[in-house]
């Protein structure tokens, strides 16, 4: 048996996909962090008490695999569901009543309700073990905009089931926009924006309409939402996720006491 | 028949599991206590006579009853209605009194934040803690023996909520109990405990494994809760049928409160603006050196103490608040009440200026005339608010150079003239929350400044 997976290691295809030896010995084990894709986010060591489970309560890691398990559902979704009026509720209802594998909207739904505890839970964490402090507090700064990010992912789509609870919900948060100061037109100084007597700002070109693509939630806001939900926000989350391990390194690996 | 019935044969056997684990917990919690806890002392002696019981028999006999009560849901299969085991009404009553009254859940809420930093030395105790958490999954369970407490918390997108709590809970505990070690280490001039871990290992396998293992762990979870619990779907969408109560997403639950309190352009943009620019700015106001990278209490109170308030009770508790307790028409319910559509609240909210106006000077309110020119309008309005524009300048203006004088006086020493208006001011805007809320509920107030001409209402 073991001669069989020597072999295999040693054969010319193994080692082409594998750029290292296998992790054996010490040095191996450092060779294989230092030269996989996957692994190169990591330090090749790192101290003990930076990685307890008590000291991180690896939140911000279950965030990341939370993530990619929303991204892997979330597109399985994309196959079958269709952001449109006629389809939406029908698509959504077909997953919970007929579809194989339709457990992937439960995986995706309880997941992102997951995600945004546990992004809490991160932050409460390295607020707690003041690893804000200098020289990290540009990564906090990043890290408070992925929670923006991450709650704009959730409540985008919260609407794309098109139930009850889903327009509803939209409908009040969206709302708050129309009290945007200057940009809504019920905030506060919107009066300011006109030319000549007319209202730059109204209810068709507010900060809610906006938001929504029209005066009330409807097909435009499906769209819209879809949009931001599947494309346009997971963009924007990959490249602060990416800056954010980035910093992680750069300001001096997972933190510690000083 | 019944058609809300309190008990069903599915919840008292669902129940009766509930119970078995929480033994089976308490009978491993009964083994840890026999290696830790030792002997009942002399007093214990004295009175029962019997002599050298380990304290772990009550747990042992805790544990006992609660297989016990397990078995007696667990052998139910007719007959609900009879079912003895459940909550009596004059705990609900009183439950809902507390609980569906704005003043007393606002003060329940605030001693409990309160009592949990103060009496952190003595709940962080294992045996203490584990006794509370006892307590708050038997009020769990015999809650749900009550039908509209079940309607409420059973709602499928707030069981997160639930689960929020009982992490919210345990890493705060953690964190306490940590700290009570590291406080009594640097108290003594040694280094924090983390400091002790300080050896470096090999990520392959010391950390790739734990990434591994926690991977699985969370997969298998979110399967698991995929196939027990159906994600919700509710009725098709329609636009002409307005749900009551309508309710944000449940995360931003604390912010659909204080529309309650504040006009929506605070609520709903200025706050939550001022929330977010906060947390970016803590890493630049904290001038505290002490504590990177471990936890510790006593030397950084006042950092700590106003982030614990900012998330248990005013955003936690506030979700919590949302959710459970505001009902149709955004009325408080006790948790054990049906959400009745038509129960009428009293509610005459009244402005700064018509108090001002009306009961101060016994005058009417000074009216705007819609066909003046711009300026006369506005010299109006600023004469009707001006005592609520002189309080809201005044609390903004004025308080932060008198806190710089008085009990801030070191921070402003060490912060620098920037800084420390930058920590006021936001500081100050977390505490327009309870202030706004103390003051409606003490004197019913509205507005503090209000002009619904140009939507600006404080």
């Amino acid at each position: 048996m073991s001669s069989i997976i020597e072999y295999i290691r040693q054969s010319q295809i193994w080692r082409s996909v594998f750029r290292h030896p296998a992790p054996y010995d010490r040095r191996n084990r450092a060779v294989v962090v230092l030269t996989n894709f996957f692994l190169h986010l990591h330090p090749v060591s790192v101290k003990k008490g930076g990685i307890a489970l008590s000291y991180t309560w690896c939140m911000g890691g279950v965030t990341f695999f939370l993530f990619l398990v929303e991204a892997l559902t979330g597109v399985l979704l994309m196959f079958y569901y269709r952001p449109t009026l006629e389809w939406a509720f029908t698509d959504i209802r077909a997953l919970r009543d007929v579809t194989t594998l339709g457990i992937m909207r439960e995986i995706h739904r309880w997941g992102a309700h997951a995600m945004v505890i546990t992004v809490w839970l991160h932050m409460y964490r390295v607020f707690l073990t003041g690893s804000y402090k200098p020289p990290r507090e540009f990564n906090w700064v990043i890290g408070v905009l992925l929670l923006v990010l991450t709650l704009l992912l959730s409540f985008t789509g919260y609407l794309l089931p098109w139930d009850q609870l889903a327009i509803w919900a939209i409908t009040v948060g969206s709302n708050m926009a129309r009290a945007t100061p200057f940009l809504g037109h019920e905030g506060p100084g919107f009066q300011l924006l006109n030319v000549g007597g007319y209202d730059l700002i109204t209810n068709a070109s507010d900060a809610r309409f906006l938001l929504l693509g029209a005066r009330t939630v409807g097909e435009e806001t499906l769209n819209r939402f879809y949009i931001m939900h599947c494309v346009a926000i997971p963009i924007v989350v990959s490249l602060l996720i990416a800056i954010h391990f980035w910093r992680v390194r750069k300001d001096g690996g997972i933190s510690q006491p000083l | 028949m019944n058609h809300h019935p309190d008990l069903t044969v599915g919840v008292i056997q669902g129940l009766g599991w509930l119970y078995l684990l929480l033994g089976v917990a308490n009978a491993f919690w009964a083994a840890r206590s026999l290696r830790r806890d030792g002997y009942f002392g002399q007093t214990f002696e004295k009175i029962t006579g019997f002599e050298h019981i380990p304290k772990a028999f009550v747990w042992a006999g805790y544990s006992a009853l609660l297989m016990m009560v397990a078995f007696a849901h667990l052998a139910t299969h007719s007959d609900a209605a009879d079912f003895m085991i459940r909550l009596p009404e004059w705990f609900k009553d009183s439950v809902d009194m507390v609980v569906a009254n704005p003043i007393s859940y606002f003060v329940f809420s605030m001693t409990l934040f309160i009592l949990i930093v103060l009496l952190r030395n003595w709940w962080v105790e294992p045996t203490v803690a584990w006794s509370l958490l006892n307590l708050s999954v038997l009020f769990l369970c015999l809650s749900m023996t009550d039908y509209d407490f079940r309607q409420i918390v059973g709602k499928p997108d707030n069981v997160p909520i639930v689960a929020m709590l009982y992490l919210v809970a345990f890493f705060t505990w953690l964190y306490f109990y940590k700290c009570r070690e590291n406080d009594a280490r640097l108290e003594q001039g040694l280094q924090p405990a983390e400091k002790e871990l300080g050896e470096s290992v090999l990520v392959w396998p010391d950390l790739v494994y734990s990434e591994m293992i926690c991977m699985l762990l969370i997969a298998a979870i979110l399967i698991l809760w995929g196939v027990a619990l159906p994600a919700p779907l509710e009725e098709p969408a329609s636009a002409v049928k307005t749900p009551n109560p309508s309710k944000a997403p449940w995360y931003f639950l604390g912010l659909q409160e204080m529309l309650v309190y504040f006009d929506p352009w605070m609520a709903g943009v200025v706050l939550p603006t001022v929330i977010l620019g906060g947390l970016m700015a803590i890493p630049y106001i904290d001038f505290n050196k002490v504590g990177n990278g471990y936890y510790v209490f006593n030397k950084r109170k006042f950092a700590v103490i106003t982030f614990l308030f900012g998330f248990l009770p005013l955003w936690v508790g506030m979700i919590v608040l949302g959710t459970f307790i505001r009902g149709p028409n955004w009325n408080m319910f006790g948790l054990y009440e049906y959400w009745d559509v038509h129960k009428l609240e009293v509610l005459n909210n009244v402005n700064l200026s018509d108090k001002f106006w009306l009961d101060f000077m016994h005058q009417p309110l000074p009216r705007p005339d819609s066909s003046a020119p711009f300026l006369t309008q506005l010299g109006v309005i600023l004469q009707r608010e001006w005592l609520g524009l002189v309080v809201i300048v005044g609390y903004f203006v004025a308080v932060p150079p008198l806190l710089a004088l008085t009990v801030f006086r070191k921070f402003f020493a060490r912060m620098g003239f920037l800084r420390f208006m930058v920590m006021a001011n936001l500081f100050l805007f977390m505490f327009s929350l309870p202030l706004k809320m103390a003051l409606r509920w003490s004197l019913n107030l509205k507005y503090i400044v209000a002009i619904p001409e140009f939507f600006f209402n404080i």
